[in-house]
Order: structure tokens, then C-alpha cells, then sequence
């Protein structure tokens, strides 16, 4: 194609070396709805050198990803950037054609995507999509561009590359994928990197070992990266310089330290508020008041201002601040006030307390399992997963591949306690939580719930203790009905577990709204109506509206913005103070689990490992499974370095999980053949203690470590 | 008193069900292909209606002395071979189209949704049992069914209409089974178990209103489809019997004319194409507006 020779041709040229790498410069790009234009990115503007990371952080829909994609022309109708400039080592990229931007995009600017499931083609082998980079940019044979693309996939620490190179996709585990995708960013050696958020889709573990090998390859390579992401432990881990956007403005940036020390912006202070310490108790957890404006209904000052704690008329009046370099500090801030606020110290000091209140285990559990299995049948339809074998000139037998996500986990929850599941996804934590409601029939083993047993009870018995037993889902956009109106929805459930009926029921739903804190006429609204973290409060009042004494929480907060989440777990907090509701509390962030929970259990691999309250799971004596877990949190204070221990390998098959301790192929501290041969027990640590671990390593070697919840030390 | 007066309060729609209502007229005035297809639909509804009114003769007066004559101003679609307006035969006959289209797949829609969302949800053997009779109803080619139910059931316009709801079934339950697996996994499905609903209450209340939106996109274009069928079986003499006006036994009547009077059978082929470009406009059209992955306009 001699239109592609031809664009090859005008790759920039790197002649203009003391250009920065990258300035954007009053970027704006806007989309057009039915009611009207929404600016998405307003007057964006930074700089960005080479060998620097530069961090975007913000709440969703804030404009990062916006402003990311803009950079490489790749904002598609409705959208349109309607001004500025993006000039990438001198030149403005704005002013090329969509075939000039072909030898720009991937060779000398690569994008990271976020989700590592469905941005690699599914039925082509990776090796052949990092080839296809190659090729499209390098006038390469095809064995030169696979000998690359086994290179690039050996530089992103992808084990036995030149073997795994014919592997398709949905071989690897999502980590390795987002390895994959990091190697088809790298294969043509870019001069910059744009990350958009490149682990919030995976685990902790894995997400701490992909963050070292973007800092890592950006330090031997001296790239520069432009990082996306809404996790502020994620841009102290990685960011050298620091961009915070608020309603598509960029209303802070600062050097990473300095933004941390002292922001200068107060919504910079209310996002590094709203993230809770892992080493402080809270009586409530920070959370800054409302949230993000919606882009087509913009105040009439400063965005920020209906939510801040400093403003005054003039910020409520005079138009929207724009970024200005602040006095005396490397920082600028979009904020009329940033010269005379002073925003070293958190706003919410006084939050601190002790944490939460001890609950009476004296009494018969509310809920108890014991000894509960889930297996499921391997491969799809009747025949799937299903092998023939014959053994030792006997019959033939027939045996079934399962799946064994649930193996035995025992665990109780008292009136008024939380307990948490915690673990890596894959981990079972859900399977429990439906099993133990018998929204699953469970494979084998006993729930109690009130002393009834629920395993031997037939469908309209358990279909009458439903009520009893609540659950609130990941996300609250599917979990309700999108053709009903929040007021029928909650209606039913009140109706169903029998509270009340006709004029009565409908004031019951008004309290119900009014108590998780919407106004009572978001009854009569659709759930698509309402933000994710209001449709999360109508999901809490469905729950709550038959009285229930125990409700499973899976992932309540996981798909919603740090500074909403807070106000979710606040919720959850003060109405289990108010009738004293029992919860199951499943989740994979640990902050969270934290700070909700009064005992904790680690699973993995369909076990528990660790069984404790929080106090006793976060200090030692550890299961190194729970170590490496901690450890790999990241910090949202750049000062604070844990030493971390990162984890060999991907979580292994629950169809054929490992001999002996399930953790031993991983395990950082393996004990020697006890651990391939024994299953460990889930013994307690000391006798009459509730703090229970499953390992072969004696209390004293599992006790090295100090505590994670306790203050520490900063490292200067 | 009371139980009338909360059955009156059901029924009227709510503010956000008006709401929602008008954002549905706005995104399909905003679809081009939904809007013509609509138009058309609703101008052969008109038609349909008044038809008595805008004939301007009578549909089986015949008239020895004006045969076959060519398009002119008294008969603008000009005359058959027994010298009756064919302007007039088409509009009546619009009625007939519109009769067999909307009934049959009106009745395979209530038929077919029910197995299909009932397999779809429940899943396992009663899945397997419905969807596999629904197989087999499908393996034949529709009009041949069609044909042989004729046959069996004699020509008749209401048997049309059950011989056609009959092959349009299992159309209509493969659609309504997918949608309905595709809702059994969303997580309000899972709440309203966890409520203690039952069976019945999950598949009726919950599941199938979620379903409607391609439901709705089939059934447009399956009513394309019977009205192809129906003049299709006119059209071999097993449907409508003459005089009845039907479209698809005008163009069997006029076929023996082709070269001595082709407006015999061009006008009503005409509208059965235009009816038929109609419902498929409006479904293809539909289905862009109901399905956001295909929204150009965002949201």
C-alpha cells in the first residue's frame, strides 16, 4: 500500500530533543448530546518528559480517559476536540490526518488498555498479535518480528516466552494477558506510554507485580508513561508528577511528594481524605458530601464547590477557577483560594475514634456453617468434564472432572457482627456467600441460621426463612429490575416478607428511601435514573425492607468511586448499629475489610487460611498467604514503603488444585515436603484464641513480621 | 370502591413511565430508518382503516366494458380482467395484509414468548424438551409448513392466520429464550430469589418484561414475513378464496396477464413490497434504538 509506505515515512522525527516529550496545551474536547454539548476535557493542559511518569487521577467520568484518548486522535463521534494542542516532542499531533496518526499510534505512543479480558483478540495466538504490531510499524521479516515479540514478551516477565508465544489468550491468567498487552505496547519501543488504569481489573498480588514492571521498564528504557488511574495508592506507587481532573478540569498539579505533603486543591485534599488509613481506627470512615456534578449540569462557580468545605460566594458565583501556578510551591491549583488555604492536614482528624464496637459472641451464633463444600461439574451439558478410566484391569469407571470452588469452610456470625471473606477473585468467596443462603444448593455440609438447619429444610421452608437473610450485590445496576421503578421495586419486598400493604407500604418504602438517604420521591423513578452510588442506597433499602437479621454484602462497593464508597460503608455501619443486622461481608479490597469488619477470613483456593477478628488476622502471627496479601496493598502515602512479598505464578485450578496445602506451589515460606504431603488444619494459634490458621509453620516463624494496623513508622 | 380505584391507579401511567415513553418517540424520530418505517406502517394502518372510504368503487363490482384497461385518471390503477378497479382491490386488500400480518405474529408472540422464556429461565430438561420441539417445528421451511397446514386445516383466512402463528412460533420462542438466559444471570434475577419469589413470579414479573426489547424487533419483521407468506399461500390458491381482495391472489389472477396488462399484478405487488420494506424498516430501526451497543447517539 503505498499510502502506508508514505505515512511510515512521516513518523516524527526525534530532532527536536529539547522539546518535552509531550505538552498538551488547553486540550478540549467535547461530545455532543441531545441536550446539548458536555465538555469532557476543559483547557487540559501539562507536560510531560521524558523518563517521567505523570499520574491523571479522578473519579470516573472526571475526563481522564477523555483527555488520554484525545492525545492520539482517538475520540470517536459524538465526540470532538474542538481546541488546543497536543505537541509530542515539538509537533502538534492535532494537525495530522487520521493516516498521518497510523505511524504515531503504537510505535511512537502505545496504549495500555484496562481491561486485559476483552481487549486481546480472542482467536488469534499473542504471538501473532505483538507480530502484528511489529510488522505494521518495522520493515521486519516475520521471523525478525517474532523473534521480537518473544523479546517483548521475555522484557514484561512473562515465563518460557518462546514457548507461550503460540498460546491463545484465554490461556493466560489476567495478569499475564495484561503482560501481554504491555509487551504489544513495548514491541516498537515507544518514546511514551500511555497507561489507562492497567490494573484496576486484577488482584492486588498481581496488581503490585505489574506496577514494579511498568516502574521497572520505564527506568531502563526511559520512556515516559502517562498513568490513568482512580487509585491514589497506584499513582504513590508509580508517578513521578501528578494530575488531578474534577468534572473534565485539571484542577491540580503537583510533584507527587508535594501533592501528597500539602495539596493545594481542596478536592485533591478530600480524594486523599476519603482513602482510610489502614493503621487508624475509625469511628466513620472520611467521606467527602455529595458527588461528582453530572458534565451536562455544571454549577455556575467553581465544580467543586456544592462539595467544598472552603467555599465562599465568590466560589459559588464567579465562573470556574482555572489552573494557576500557586505561590512559593512547585504546585498548581485551579482554586481561587489556593494561596491562603492551608491544606497540609486532613480536614477529618476528628474521625479517628476507637474503632469498632466489640461484639457479644457470648450467645448462640445467628448464623453458622460448618464443613460447607460447593462442587461444581466441570465443562458444560451433560457429558461435559466427564472421563472413562480403567484401572488395574478392573471396570471401567466413570469419573467427573469438578470444579471444587468451596472445600470445606467453616465459619459462624453473631448478632450484630461482620464478618468478612476476603481473597483473591477465583478465591470461592462468592460461592460461599450463595451456597450459605442455599440460593446454591451446596454440595455438602451444614448452615444453621438460628439454630434451624437450613441444609435439611425442603424449598418453601427456605423460601420462608428468605426473608430472615438478605443480600446486597457487586453491582447495583444489574441487580435491579431496570423496567421497574424504585418505588415497586422496594414495594414487593415489603409486600413479600409481609411488613405492610397498600398506603401503608408506600410510606414504608418512603422511610426505607429516606433512611438510606434519598429524598422519598425517588420512588417513583427508574434505577437507570440515579447515580451507581444512589442505586447502591436503593439496593440497601430493597435489602432492609423485609427486616432481615443477617445480609450478605458481595463486593457492595467494589464498582464505585473511592469517595462514595465511604458514604456506602457509613450507611452499611449505622444501620447495623441501629438493629443490630448481622453481616457477611465479601470483598478483595482490604482497606474496606478493614475498617467494616469484626472478623476476618482469608480464602484461598476454596479454603480458609486465616480465621481471626481484624486486629488478630492484620498482626502476626501471619499465614504467609495473608503477608504477601498485605503487603502488596498499596500505600496511598509515597512515603510509606512496605517491603513486599510478591507472589510466583497465577492461583492454580480448582479442578486438580495442588497436594497437601493448596497455597505450597506459591508459598513463599514453604516448610519442605510436609507441605506437598499433609493438609494443613485450621488450627487456633493459642488454645481458647479465636484466631485461627491453617499452615505447617510453627506460631514464632509466622510471627516475624510486625503489624499491618498498627502505626508504623514513616521511612524517610 | 377501593380495589377499582388502585386498579385505575395501575393503569395510568406514572410521571417517569410517561418519561420514559417520550425518550423512546425522541430516539426513534431521531433513527431514520425507524421513522420511515414507522411512517409507512402507520400510513398502511390509515389506509387499512378508511379503506371503505378511500375506495372509490366497489371491490368485487365488475364491469364487462371497461376489462382490463390501462391506468387512467377514473381508474388510476387501471382495471382487471373482470373490469374491477384494482386501486380499490389494493386498498381493501391492505386490510387483509395487515389482518394476517399483525394476527399471526401477534398469536405467535403470545405463544412463543411464554415457552421460550419459560426454557430460557428454568433451563436443564425443560429447556431441552421445548427447545427441541421447537427445533423440529423449525426444520421445515416456513411456507412449506405453512402449505401443508393449509392443506389439512382447508383454505380459510383465519386458518391462514393459525397455520402462520403456528410457523412463526418457534422464531419467536428462540428469541425470547436467549434474551430470557441472558437475564437469568443478572443479579436482580438472583435479589428477587433471594426474596423468596417464586417460579412463576421471577419468569413473569421480573424476567419478561426485560425480554420485550428484541421481542419486539422480531415480531416487526416476522409481520413482513407473514405477509410474504400469506400472499405467498394466496398466491397458490390455499389462502384467501376469491373475491376476497388479498394481494397475493391479485398477482395469481393477474399472472395469466403479464403481457397484455402488467398493472394487473404490478400494483398489488408493489404493495406488498412497500408493506413489507415498512416492517422491516421499522424492525431493523427498532432494533438500533432498543439496542445501546448500537446507539450512535449517546446516551
Amino acid at each position: 500500500m503505498p499510502a502506508e509506505s508514505h505515512a511510515t515515512e512521516t513518523a516524527v522525527d526525534s530532532t527536536s530533543e529539547d522539546a518535552p516529550l509531550l505538552e498538551v496545551k488547553n486540550l478540549r474536547t467535547e461530545f455532543r448530546t441531545r441536550s446539548g454539548r458536555v465538555v469532557a476535557s476543559n483547557d487540559v493542559s501539562f507536560t510531560l518528559d521524558r523518563g517521567e511518569t505523570m499520574g491523571l487521577v479522578g473519579e470516573s467520568g472526571a475526563g481522564k480517559s477523555v483527555t488520554a484518548r484525545s492525545i492520539l486522535q482517538l475520540i470517536e463521534s459524538p465526540g470532538e476536540i474542538t481546541g488546543g494542542q497536543v505537541l509530542f516532542k515539538g509537533e502538534d499531533l492535532l494537525e495530522r490526518t487520521e493516516a498521518e496518526m497510523g505511524p504515531i499510534r503504537g510505535k511512537e505512543i502505545a496504549l495500555i488498555p484496562q481491561d486485559p479480558m476483552s481487549s486481546l483478540n480472542p482467536v488469534l495466538t499473542v504471538g501473532k498479535q505483538i507480530v502484528e504490531t511489529v510488522r505494521r510499524h518495522q520493515d521486519v521479516s516475520g521471523a525478525a518480528a517474532r523473534e521480537r515479540a518473544v523479546e517483548a514478551m521475555r522484557d514484561v516477565g512473562i515465563p518460557d516466552a518462546e514457548e507461550r508465544v503460540d498460546d491463545y489468550p484465554h490461556q493466560f491468567s489476567g495478569g499475564m494477558r495484561q503482560r501481554v498487552l504491555l509487551a504489544i505496547g513495548l514491541s516498537c519501543q515507544p518514546d511514551l506510554i500511555i497507561a489507562d488504569e492497567p490494573t484496576t481489573a486484577l488482584d492486588v498480588t498481581t496488581q503490585a507485580k505489574i506496577l514494579d514492571l511498568i516502574n521497572d521498564l520505564q527506568e531502563t528504557k526511559g520512556m515516559g508513561v502517562l498513568m490513568i488511574t482512580h487509585n491514589l495508592g497506584v499513582v504513590a506507587q508509580t508517578c513521578d508528577h501528578v494530575g488531578v481532573m474534577y468534572a473534565g478540569n485539571l484542577v491540580e498539579t503537583a510533584p507527587l511528594e508535594t501533592l501528597f505533603d500539602a495539596p493545594r486543591h481542596p478536592y485533591t485534599r478530600a480524594l486523599i481524605d476519603s482513602i482510610p488509613k489502614v493503621d487508624v481506627s475509625y469511628d466513620e470512615l472520611p467521606s467527602p458530601e455529595g458527588s461528582m456534578p453530572d458534565l451536562g449540569e455544571l454549577p455556575a462557580g467553581c465544580n467543586f464547590a456544592p462539595r467544598c468545605p472552603y467555599a465562599t460566594d465568590e466560589c459559588r458565583t464567579a465562573g470556574d477557577p482555572t489552573l494557576e501556578a500557586v505561590g512559593g510551591s512547585p504546585s498548581s491549583a485551579a482554586c481561587i483560594r489556593a494561596d491562603e488555604l492551608d491544606l497540609r492536614e486532613s480536614a477529618t482528624p476528628a474521625l479517628a475514634g476507637t474503632g469498632r464496637d466489640t461484639v457479644d459472641r457470648s450467645g448462640d451464633p445467628l448464623f453458622e456453617v460448618r464443613n460447607l463444600r460447593k462442587y461444581f461439574n466441570a465443562g458444560g451439558g451433560v457429558l461435559g468434564g466427564v472421563t472413562l478410566s480403567r484401572d488395574d484391569g478392573l471396570l471401567p469407571q466413570v469419573e467427573r472432572q469438578q470444579v471444587k470452588a468451596v472445600d470445606g469452610i467453616s465459619f459462624d456470625i453473631y448478632p450484630g457482627e461482620t464478618v468478612g471473606l476476603v481473597g483473591e477473585s477465583g478465591c470461592g468467596k462468592s460461592t460461599v456467600a450463595r451456597t450459605a443462603l442455599h440460593l446454591m444448593s451446596p454440595t455438602s455440609g451444614e448452615v444453621y441460621f438460628d439454630g434451624q438447619p437450613l441444609h435439611e429444610l425442603d424449598g418453601s421452608a427456605v423460601r420462608s426463612l428468605r426473608t430472615e437473610m438478605q443480600m446486597i450485590f457487586q453491582d447495583p445496576q444489574n441487580s435491579l429490575n431496570p423496567r421497574k421503578t424504585v418505588g415497586q421495586i422496594i414495594g414487593r419486598a415489603v409486600e413479600k416478607a409481609d411488613v405492610a400493604h397498600g398506603a401503608e407500604k408506600r410510606q414504608r418504602v418512603r422511610e426505607l428511601l429516606e433512611r438510606v438517604g434519598l429524598s422519598g420521591d425517588a420512588a417513583e423513578r427508574y434505577p437507570h435514573e440515579f447515580s451507581g452510588g444512589q442505586q447502591q442506597r436503593v439496593a440497601i433499602a430493597h435489602a432492609l425492607a423485609a427486616e432481615p437479621r443477617l445480609i450478605v454484602c458481595d463486593e457492595p462497593v467494589s464498582a464505585l468511586d473511592v469517595s462514595v464508597q465511604a458514604q456506602i460503608l457509613n450507611l452499611l455501619n449505622d444501620i447495623q448499629a441501629e438493629r443490630s443486622i448481622a453481616y457477611l461481608f465479601i470483598s478483595h479490597n482490604i482497606g474496606v475489610v478493614r475498617h467494616s469488619c469484626d472478623r476476618v477470613a482469608v480464602m484461598y483456593l476454596g479454603k480458609i487460611a486465616e480465621f481471626g477478628t481484624v486486629a488478630e488476622v492484620f498482626s502476626p502471627p501471619f499465614h504467609p498467604y495473608t503477608e504477601s496479601l498485605l503487603s502488596a496493598v498499596p500505600h496511598a502515602d509515597p512515603r510509606q514503603v512496605t517491603d513486599r512479598i510478591l507472589l510466583e505464578g497465577s492461583v492454580p485450578s480448582a479442578i486438580d488444585p495442588p497436594s497437601g496445602c493448596r497455597f505450597q506451589t506459591r508459598c513463599p515460606r514453604k516448610a519442605g515436603a510436609v507441605c506437598e504431603t499433609d493438609v494443613p488444619e485450621l488450627e487456633a494459634v493459642a488454645d481458647g484464641s479465636g484466631h485461627h490458621i491453617s499452615c505447617h509453620l510453627s506460631v514464632e516463624e509466622m510471627s516475624e513480621r510486625r503489624s499491618f494496623v498498627e502505626p508504623q513508622g514513616r521511612l524517610d | 370502591m377501593a380495589a377499582e380505584a388502585s386498579v385505575v391507579e395501575r393503569l395510568r401511567p406514572t410521571t417517569a413511565q410517561r418519561e420514559r415513553i417520550a425518550r423512546f418517540a425522541v430516539r426513534v424520530r431521531a433513527n431514520t430508518k425507524a421513522e420511515i418505517g414507522l411512517a409507512i406502517v402507520l400510513a398502511l394502518v390509515l389506509v387499512a382503516i378508511f379503506a371503505p372510504v378511500i375506495a372509490p368503487y366497489s371491490i368485487s363490482k365488475t364491469d364487462i366494458s371497461h376489462r382490463s384497461e390501462a391506468p387512467s385518471v377514473a381508474h388510476p390503477f387501471g382495471t382487471d380482467s373482470l373490469g374491477r378497479d384494482i386501486f380499490s382491490r389494493v386498498v381493501m386488500g391492505s386490510r387483509i395484509s395487515l389482518y394476517v400480518g399483525f394476527g399471526s405474529i401477534l398469536a405467535a408472540l403470545a405463544i412463543g414468548t411464554v415457552i421460550g422464556v419459560i426454557a430460557g429461565y428454568l433451563g436443564g430438561l425443560t429447556d431441552e424438551l421445548l427447545m427441541r420441539m421447537m427445533d423440529a417445528a423449525m426444520a421445515f421451511p416456513p411456507v412449506l409448513l405453512a402449505l401443508t397446514l393449509m392443506v389439512v386445516l382447508g383454505p380459510d383466512l383465519s386458518n391462514v392466520i393459525l397455520a402462520l402463528a403456528f410457523v412463526y412460533t418457534p422464531y419467536i420462542a428462540r428469541v425470547a429464550r436467549s434474551a430470557a438466559l441472558t437475564e437469568r444471570n443478572e443479579s436482580y434475577v438472583e435479589a428477587a430469589v433471594a426474596r423468596g419469589e417464586s417460579n412463576r413470579r421471577i419468569i413473569f414479573s421480573e424476567v419478561l418484561p426485560n425480554c420485550s426489547a428484541p421481542l419486539l424487533v422480531q415480531g416487526s419483521l416476522n409481520i413482513s414475513f407473514a405477509i410474504l407468506a400469506e400472499a405467498s399461500l394466496s398466491f397458490l390458491g390455499l389462502g384467501a378464496q376469491p373475491p376476497t381482495p388479498s394481494w397475493g391472489l391479485m398477482i395469481n389472477v393477474g399472472s395469466g396477464f403479464m403481457d397484455t396488462a402488467p398493472w394487473i399484478l404490478i400494483f398489488p405487488g408493489l404493495a406488498i413490497g412497500i408493506t413489507v420494506i415498512g416492517f422491516n424498516m421499522l424492525g431493523d430501526g427498532l432494533r438500533d434504538v432498543l439496542d445501546p451497543k448500537v446507539d450512535t447517539v449517546a446516551a
